[in-house]
C-alpha cells in the first residue's frame, strides 16, 4: 500500500501544517468576512430581514464546511489504526457488558460501510465475539458517526451534538446487551456456523503496514469523498435555517411536534424507522422541525432512527438473521430510542 | 493467466473497484480473467470482512476500499 506519488512524507506533513494554518486563519475571520460581503459587498441594509438571513448564511455554511473538513480528516487519519480486523481481534471471546462498552465505542472509529455489514457480522461472530456484542457494534457504527456530530455541533452547539454522542452510545451499548441476555443465537442463519467457529479466522487477511504519510492521505481521501458527497446538504440545511424565518408560522410545529404532545415520539420513530438517509440528509429536515418548534427529543428520535434502522438494512441483514431476530433487533433498538426521545422531552 | 477476483454483493463502490481493476490490468498488458463473486458464502470464504475486496490469484490484496488506478497497477504486478 505504499503511495507511490513522487511527494515525499516530509513534503506532505509541511503540507498538513500549511493546511492547519490556514484553516485556524480563515476561521477566526469568517464572521468579519461575513459582515463585510452582506453590507458591503451584497449592499444589503444593516437590521434588514434579508440583510440577516444572508449573513446568517455566509456566515454558517463555511463554518460548517470548514468544521466538516477538519474532523473528517482527523476522523479519516484515526480509521487508518483501527481496521474491522483489529476491532474483532479486540472483541473476540470478550465478555459481555464490557464487551458492549468496548463494541459501542470501537463502532465509532472502525471504518463501516452498510454495504459490507453481513460480512462483518459473520466475520464476527465466527470469530467467537458474542451476537449481542456484535450488535452493539452494529447499532454504533452507522448511528454514532463524525458527520452527524460535526453538523449537529456547526448548526445547534455543543450540547445537542454531545447528547446525541451519548445517547447513541447508550442505545448501542444497552440494546447490545439486551439481545445477548435473549439468548438469540438459533435465529441466526444456521449456515452462518456451518464451519464452526473458526478461531483461525481472527487472523483474516494481511494488514498493511502504513507509514504516516499513508494515513495522511487516507485523511485527504475522506475528505474528497464524504464532503464531496455531503456538502450539498449542509447548504441546503443551512438554507432552511436562514430561509424559513418569517414564512412558516413561528410554532407551526409545536402543536404536533412539541412536546407537550406525547404520542409525537412514538411518531416520530415509526416514520424515521423504516426511511433510509444518510446523516448529512437528514439535517436539512432536523434544521427545519427544530427552527419551528418541535421538541429537541423528538427531532433527534427521528434522526436516530432515520440513521441507526432502515427497511434496506433490514433486507441485507436477512441472509443472516432469520426475521424473528430482525424483529427482535429492530424493535430493541426502536424502543431505546423512544426511551431516549421522551428522556430528552421531560430534562430539556 | 493472472486470475482477479472482485468481492462484493453489487454496491456502487464494488462496481467502481472491477472498472479499476480491469483498467490497471489493461495498462500492464499480462493476459488476465476478471470475476466478480458476488455469493456471500464464497465471499466469505476468503475472510474478507469488508467489501469491496481485490484477490489477485487467490490473495486478498485490498479491502474495504476502492484504490487509484497506479495502486492496484502496484497490487497486481
Amino acid at each position: 500500500m505504499k503511495s507511490s506519488t513522487a511527494s515525499s512524507p516530509s513534503i506532505r506533513f509541511c503540507a498538513v501544517v500549511f493546511c492547519l494554518a490556514v484553516w485556524w486563519l480563515l476561521y477566526r475571520h469568517l464572521s468579519e468576512v461575513a459582515v463585510w460581503l452582506t453590507y458591503s459587498a451584497f449592499g444589503l441594509e444593516r437590521g434588514s430581514h434579508l440583510g440577516a438571513s444572508v449573513e446568517f448564511f455566509v456566515f454558517e455554511v463555511p463554518k460548517v464546511l470548514l468544521l466538516l473538513v477538519l474532523v473528517v480528516f482527523g476522523v479519516g487519519v484515526v480509521r487508518t489504526f483501527f481496521t474491522p480486523e483489529r476491532t474483532r481481534r479486540l472483541l473476540a471471546g470478550r465478555r459481555e457488558s464490557v464487551g458492549n462498552v468496548l463494541a459501542a465505542l470501537l463502532g465509532t472509529v472502525t471504518p463501516f460501510c452498510s454495504c459490507s455489514a453481513v460480512p462483518l457480522f459473520i466475520g464476527f461472530v465466527t470469530a467467537g465475539v458474542p451476537l449481542g456484542v456484535t450488535f452493539s457494534f452494529l447499532i454504533s457504527a452507522p448511528m454514532v458517526n463524525e458527520v452527524a456530530l460535526v453538523l449537529l455541533f456547526g448548526m445547534f452547539g455543543w450540547k445537542v451534538a454531545g447528547l446525541y454522542l451519548g445517547m447513541g452510545l447508550i442505545i448501542a451499548i444497552t440494546a447490545g446487551w439486551t439481545l445477548g441476555r435473549l439468548r438469540l443465537e438459533k435465529h441466526v442463519e444456521s449456515w452462518v456456523y456451518e464451519n464452526g467457529t473458526n478461531t483461525d479466522a481472527a487472523e483474516g487477511p494481511e494488514i498493511p503496514v502504513l507509514c504516516w504519510s499513508d494515513r495522511l492521505q487516507a485523511g485527504a481521501t475522506a475528505v474528497r469523498e464524504i464532503v464531496g458527497r455531503v456538502w450539498v446538504y449542509v447548504l441546503l440545511g443551512i438554507a432552511v435555517g436562514a430561509g424559513i424565518h418569517g414564512f412558516v408560522p413561528e410554532n407551526f410545529m409545536a402543536s404536533i411536534m412539541g412536546r407537550d404532545a406525547w404520542w409525537s415520539v412514538p411518531v416520530a420513530v415509526l416514520l424515521g424507522v423504516p426511511m433510509y438517509a444518510n446523516a448529512a440528509s437528514i439535517i436539512p429536515v432536523v434544521q427545519a422541525l427544530l427552527g419551528k418548534g418541535a421538541a429537541l427529543g423528538t427531532v433527534l428520535a427521528f434522526m436516530m432512527a432515520v440513521i441507526g434502522l432502515s427497511l434496506p438494512e433490514a433486507i441485507i441483514l436477512r441472509q443472516v438473521l432469520k426475521p424473528r431476530l430482525i424483529a427482535t433487533f429492530f424493535g430493541v433498538v426502536a424502543g431505546g430510542i423512544l426511551i431516549v426521545g421522551y428522556l430528552f422531552n421531560l430534562v430539556l | 493467466m493472472k486470475k482477479i477476483q472482485i468481492l462484493g454483493t453489487g454496491c456502487a463502490k464494488c462496481q467502481k473497484l472491477a472498472a479499476v481493476a480491469d483498467e490497471a490490468a489493461k495498462a500492464l498488458g499480462t493476459p488476465y480473467e476478471l470475476q466478480k463473486v458476488t455469493d456471500l458464502k464464497q465471499i466469505m470464504s476468503f475472510n474478507v470482512m469488508s467489501t469491496p475486496a481485490l484477490v489477485v490469484d487467490g490473495v486478498v490484496k485490498l479491502s474495504g476500499r476502492v484504490p487509484t488506478v497506479d495502486e492496484a497497477k502496484q497490487l497486481m504486478g
